[in-house]
């Protein structure tokens, strides 16, 4: 079993390729593989209970870890209260845990 | 006592642009206060960030003069972070590719950086515990 950290930082109500990083995200945790998604910057926006949000919820309850970035939080204003279920704040210090721990860790 | 980490992070965002290169900074800031060993791979556009010419200016608009602005440098971002690593016992390599820099004049980077090639970003990768490419998109 392989760890893998997604680190998403667009938008996903502006482009349709986040959609396609869940996807793949989602398909790596049905193969067994440990999987994390990190959002951040406007990536956290998608974390905002709303119809773009089901699909992390989605995947929260396949067993993906999804995360937002408090930062990113804090600077657009989303109160952690207003995040979809599943979805937990968390520090940007976790993916530097996982490059040190040798995940693979995935831009988009 | 466990080994030291070794991070390596390629960041190709030229300065002021997106909010990208704050992550990565951030990123960086993070491990260098926990004392790793980090190489910072800057390419394309990224070279422009440790330019040293860079220089705080006035903003007519805001009614400031240029101390008043304090207008942020990333520059000054990343000698500080060099200095962290420092501090912490750690250590940051950041290289800024040749090629790149050469296309843009921006050969005149802050002490504490260096020229490289791809070939150093391959090399810190294999010695790395773990790698991150961000790239424009």
């Amino acid at each position: 079993m392989a760890q893998y950290t997604f680190i998403a930082s667009r938008d996903p109500f502006e482009s349709r390729e986040s959609e396609h990083t869940m996807s793949l995200a989602g398909e790596l945790r049905r193969s067994g593989h440990e999987v994390t998604v990190f959002l951040v910057q406007n990536g956290v926006l998608g974390a905002r209970k709303s119809s773009g949000s089901q699909g992390l919820s989605k995947l929260a309850r396949e067993g993906v870890r999804i995360l937002a970035d408090t930062f990113s939080l804090k600077e657009r204003g989303i109160d952690h209260a207003r995040l979809e279920d599943g979805i937990e704040p968390a520090e940007l210090d976790l993916v530097v845990d996982h490059l040190a721990e040798g995940r693979r860790v995935i831009w988009h | 006592m466990s080994e030291k980490k070794k991070i390596t992070v390629s960041i190709m965002d030229g300065p002021f642009e997106n909010a990208r290169t704050v992550t990565a900074l951030r990123l960086i800031d993070i491990a260098a206060r926990r004392g790793y060993d980090i190489t910072v791979f800057a390419y394309e556009g990224a070279v422009s960030l440790a330019f040293v010419k860079q220089t705080a200016h006035a903003n007519a608009v805001h009614g400031r003069d240029a101390a008043e602005e304090d207008h942020p440098l990333p520059r000054e971002w990343i000698a500080a972070l060099l200095q962290t690593a420092t501090a912490n016992g750690g250590s940051i390599d950041w290289i800024n590719c040749g090629l790149c820099v050469d296309e843009r004049g921006m050969s005149e980077a802050i002490p504490g950086t260096r020229r490289g090639s791809p070939a150093d970003l391959l090399k810190a990768a294999e010695a790395a515990d773990g790698t991150l490419i961000i790239g424009t998109r």
